[in-house]
């Protein structure tokens, strides 16, 4: 086991190691050269040529991208044109906002979508199967940022049953631990605090969910229908077992086997989504600071933050590889 | 009084806006306690849809079952499902055709085997497990308590057909109802499981409903057996009576078309002509007419009745759909012929182009 | 009439009533069930309709698109908008330009962007895809490197999530509308190129391919014989299922700022973004290109996804 997980990361670093050149090559070909990338707009010639003598822009291509992959091995991903600050700690400090986000999102995802596409494939044909298909046929055509805005407007800003934006309620009393606000609440035993976090994750985190939610909703109920033919569920059925059993042994558990994979590949869709629904709800996490550093043309930011999700999305789809051999056992043998 | 009494069973398929089909029309047969019954077809005579019409298996939108099937005075098709449900495992028990897709390939063997007797014995943890063992082990798994942790893909074809085995007999049920069990397996593996089979049923006296498109399956396991074409009983008889004197013209085809080893090298074989699509409406006619030799305008007044082949010296208990069956015995054919108990033999049934 | 030739006719009559459908080549049977669901049906007509507006937009809206007619009515800092109303009947947008207009002639862009960077995408993809299965599965060893190289690529493609990607491409290439599609094309090709590839693979090793090569074929008559034609089906189904993404995510580009940047120019992206900020006091600004988004990608989808059902094989009864 464990000299599997050791190859399957060593398997990374060619991906990887392609991604940095890639980017290497990204902000050289910029408009102006990577000096220009790093002042931004404050920049001017003198600027330039003094940040060029710095970094040692001058010098040949390799020996720049050398040194540029040893800091970035330090995680030294640059400052923020912006901000002046690290990127590496920019990210650190927003990364439990969009972690939270990011769970909470799945969860609707997984908790809404496995019975309703279960259910769907089930009953095939009846209401409840029709509005399941179209419903996530909607949730994959619906702008996610459309959603948010739609969300916000009647939830928070007409009905007033959420808050409408932010990730707590500005005044109240929460202490700071682990940036991950509703642990933080858990932990220091200030369960208000973590219940208005929650509540301020609610519509952001139903926006983010609408393309996951459709993707596992579909995803589950084609699994299940196949799984519904299989001889081994009509053996299941032979033998008398209870409905209990041929459902939760039999069926459930051979067609989560997909669904497993799949939320897998959608932590890179969730990562996407987190920078549009994220400035809709004026939510702190990374995916506003992406936003904005969009707009800024901040590239030491979008650099890093385009490696950091590369790297996440890899370590994720591993777990899951790993997790589906633990669970697969035709997998495990090889 | 028999143990289980078919009576004209019928089964229709009807998808959503689509015609409907009959895969069964009106089958019936009797099983006696502890006696070996076969149903021999070719593939879409619609045997396996009768199997799984009485275990109650089939899917209940869009399928229409009718008849009786009288189970120690219950009817079958009528039962409740979740009465149905008791009755599986323990009075029941079906064995499948490929036992790998039949096993579920994520759940070990022994809970495969457990979870039945948990079901209907409510035995538990350490007891089952032993229990689970112990039915491996008279199904000839050897190393049983090992087997038990292991995944279907782990075995071998004829282990996992046994294990299989094993679960339709953990309740000592009365009746087992084998579906092509030797299909999927090796011609050496093939043997050893209808032996097996054929050990279960005389220790046990299970009933055993073999159903079969393999003449030689037939030969060395059925007392009676029963030959389906186009979802009717054609011809149903004692096994001897039927090898001897195959009276309908497709049971005589059948049998006429094993190749025979002592035959003169470049004699033609002799096989069935046309295939199961060459047929027409029973409420026509004989649905076999097209392929049969021996037909005439009086096939076409309507269905055939299953009627005792008449004769001075036809046996008691032989049936025929026929309005002209064949009255030539077989001399040709004897038991030893088609593989009695060792390799079976498939019969030759080739398209009519091909065949010229 | 002699009792033999009638045996045979009445036989024959019989026969001929029992003859079932049994269906033609793949593609023939198909289009038989594509033509019977209902879901393709309407997703033709939304397409149809769409294609109709894209291409006759500018010559009938009602007015000049681009041209503030009523500048004076709309106030945004008052909060002052022009609903639905005889003369303009989705409204006015905030700069006082007939929102219905608008509609009509960006549907021409958006259908643009769409197929363009779906086409670019499809051809991309099918190429890396097409290459890395058949050297996969017919270029022994060498193959086997080419492959892993060309999907290492792809895999780095499918890591980067597709927003960034597009800005990536738009930092270097500047903000333009080729950019956007671009991108768009861009974010499709590692789900065309895998698609392709799987596909291919497992037709590779169908029975009639093996036996084809057994024959003698030679590898470049099975591939572009036999398995590319057979590893089509799912990939052309995808094609119609990214011209849905590929709207989205170009709306997605205009909302972050990064899509035409000749704001003037009508184009649903851009009018959704430019209304996210009075949509809690003009609603009708976003909702009607929001729709127009939305009922355009679903006509795509619903297409794509019919047509996938149609092909599958397991579905065919």
């Amino acid at each position: 086991m464990l000299r599997l997980v050791v190859r399957r990361l060593l398997q990374l670093i060619p991906t990887l190691f392609g991604l940095t050149v890639l980017l290497f090559i990204w902000i050289h070909r910029l408009p102006g050269g990577p000096a220009w990338a790093l002042l931004g707009e404050r920049g001017n010639e003198a600027a330039r040529r003094q940040i060029e003598e710095q970094l040692g822009l001058n010098e040949p291509l390799l020996v720049q991208y050398g040194r540029w992959l040893r800091r970035l091995l330090e995680l030294d991903l640059g400052n923020s044109v912006k901000t002046g600050q690290p990127v590496w700690d920019e990210f650190t400090l927003r990364f439990p906002a969009t972690f939270e986000l990011g769970v909470t999102a799945l969860l609707f995802a997984v908790i809404i979508g496995i019975p309703l596409g279960y259910f769907a494939a089930r009953r095939r044909g009846s209401w409840l199967d029709v509005t399941a298909v179209s419903g996530s046929l909607l949730g994959i055509c619906v702008p996610v940022f459309f959603l948010a805005m739609i969300l916000r407007s009647i939830f928070a800003v007409n009905l007033g049953w959420l808050p409408s934006g932010g990730r707590l309620t500005t005044g109240i009393d929460a202490t700071d631990v682990t940036g991950f606000a509703v642990l933080d609440g858990v932990l220091t035993g200030e369960f208000d605090a973590s219940w208005d976090a929650i509540q301020h994750l609610i519509l952001p985190g139903l926006a983010l969910a609408s393309i996951p939610l459709a993707v596992v909703v579909r995803i589950t109920r084609a699994s299940v229908l196949e799984v519904l033919s299989e001889d081994y569920v009509r053996t299941a059925e032979s033998k008398g077992l209870r409905k209990s059993v041929v459902r939760g042994r039999h069926v459930l558990r051979n067609a989560l086997l997909p669904v497993v994979t799949t939320v897998g590949l959608l932590t890179g869709s969730l990562l996407s989504g987190a920078v549009l629904t994220e400035s809709a709800f004026s939510f702190g996490g990374i995916g506003s600071f992406i936003r904005q550093a969009i707009s800024d043309r901040d590239y030491p930011v979008l650099m890093g933050f385009i490696l950091f999700i590369a790297l996440l999305y890899m370590l994720i789809n591993l777990v899951v590889d790993l997790t589906y051999g633990l669970i697969d056992p035709r997998v495990r043998v090889n | 009084m028999p143990l289980l009494s078919v009576d004209e069973l019928k089964v229709t398929f009807q998808g959503q806006g689509r015609r409907a089909s009959t895969a069964v029309s009106g089958v019936s047969f009797d099983v006696d306690e502890g006696q070996v019954v076969g149903l021999v077809g070719e593939s879409g005579c619609g045997k396996s849809v009768t199997s799984l019409a009485l275990m109650g298996l089939l899917p209940k939108k869009g399928v229409r079952v009718e008849g009786r099937a009288d189970y120690r005075g219950t009817d079958l098709l009528s039962l409740r499902p979740s009465a149905m449900r008791d009755l599986r495992g323990t009075q029941l028990a079906m064995i499948f055709q490929d036992p790998l897709s039949s096993l579920n390939p994520v759940v070990p063997i022994g809970v495969q085997v457990t979870e039945i007797l948990s079901r209907h014995r409510g035995m538990r943890g350490q007891a089952a497990r032993t229990e689970a063992a112990a039915l491996l082990e008279r199904v000839g798994i050897p190393d049983p308590t090992r087997r038990l942790k292991e995944y279907p893909h782990q075995l071998s074809g004829g282990m996992r057909q046994r294990a299989l085995i094993a679960m339709a007999v953990a309740c000592a049920p009365r009746m087992l109802i084998a579906d092509e069990p030797t299909t999927a397996l090796d011609v050496t593996i093939q043997a050893q499981i209808l032996e097996l089979l054929k050990e279960l049923v005389d220790q046990e006296g299970t009933a055993l409903l073999m159903i079969t498109h393999d003449l030689g399956v037939v030969a060395g396991l059925c007392d009676d057996v029963n030959v389906l074409y186009a979802g009717k009983v054609v011809e149903s008889a004692d096994r001897r009576n039927l090898f001897a004197e195959p009276a309908h013209p497709y049971a005589h085809g059948l049998l006429n078309s094993i190749p025979r080893l002592d035959a003169p090298r470049g004699q033609p074989l002799n096989p069935v002509r046309g295939s199961i699509n060459d047929q027409i409406a029973w409420a026509d006619g004989c649905a076999f007419a097209p392929r049969c030799d021996h037909y005439t305008l009086e096939c076409l007044n309507g269905t055939p009745e299953l009627g005792p082949l008449a004769g001075t010296e036809a046996p008691a208990g032989h049936h025929v759909r026929c309005v002209n069956p064949v009255r030539e015995r077989l001399e040709t054919v004897t038991l030893a012929d088609v593989g009695a108990g060792d390799s079976p033999t498939e019969p030759v049934t080739q398209k009519e182009e091909t065949s010229e | 009439m002699s009792t033999k030739t009638d045996k045979i006719d009445r036989l024959a009559a019989l026969t001929a009533q029992r003859e079932t459908t049994t269906g033609g080549s793949l593609w023939v049977e198909a289009f038989r069930r594509l033509r019977s669901s209902k879901m393709a049906l309407i997703g033709v007509a939304i397409m149809a309709l769409f294609v109709v507006i894209a291409l006759i937009g500018p010559w009938i809206a009602p007015h000049n698109p681009t041209s503030q007619l009523w500048r004076d009515e709309v106030f945004t800092n008052r909060g002052e908008f022009v609903g639905p109303r005889g003369e303009n009947w989705l409204g006015l947008d905030h700069l006082g330009r007939d929102q219905l207009s608008r509609m009509l002639v960006g549907a021409r862009q958006t259908l643009m962007v769409g197929v363009i960077s779906t086409v670019l995408g499809f051809v991309v993809g099918a190429l890396i895809g097409g290459v890395s299965g058949a050297a996969l599965a017919f270029g022994g060893r060498a193959g086997q490197r080419l492959d892993t190289v060309l999907m290492r690529f792809i895999d780095m493609m499918l890591a980067m999530p597709s927003l960034l990607l597009a800005v990536s491409i738009a930092a270097v290439m500047g903000q333009s509308l080729t950019t956007v599609m671009i991108a768009v094309g861009v974010v499709q090709v590692p789900i065309f190129a895998r698609l392709l590839r799987g596909s291919m693979l497992s037709q590779a090793n169908a029975d009639y391919v093996l036996a084809a090569r057994a024959l003698g074929v030679r590898r470049r008559r099975v591939v572009m014989g036999h398995v590319l034609p057979n590893s089509l089906g799912p990939v052309i189904v995808q094609s119609t299922l990214a011209l849905a993404t590929a709207i989205i995510e170009a709306a997605a580009l205009s909302y972050l700022g990064l899509g035409n940047p000749d704001a003037a120019q009508p184009e649903w992206g851009v009018m959704l973004a430019q209304a996210e900020r009075f949509f809690d006091e003009a609603p009708f600004m976003a909702i009607c290109p929001a729709l127009g988004i939305i009922i355009t990608a679903l006509g795509f989808t619903l297409l794509g996804e019919s047509m996938r059902e149609a092909l599958d094989p397991k579905l065919r009864s």
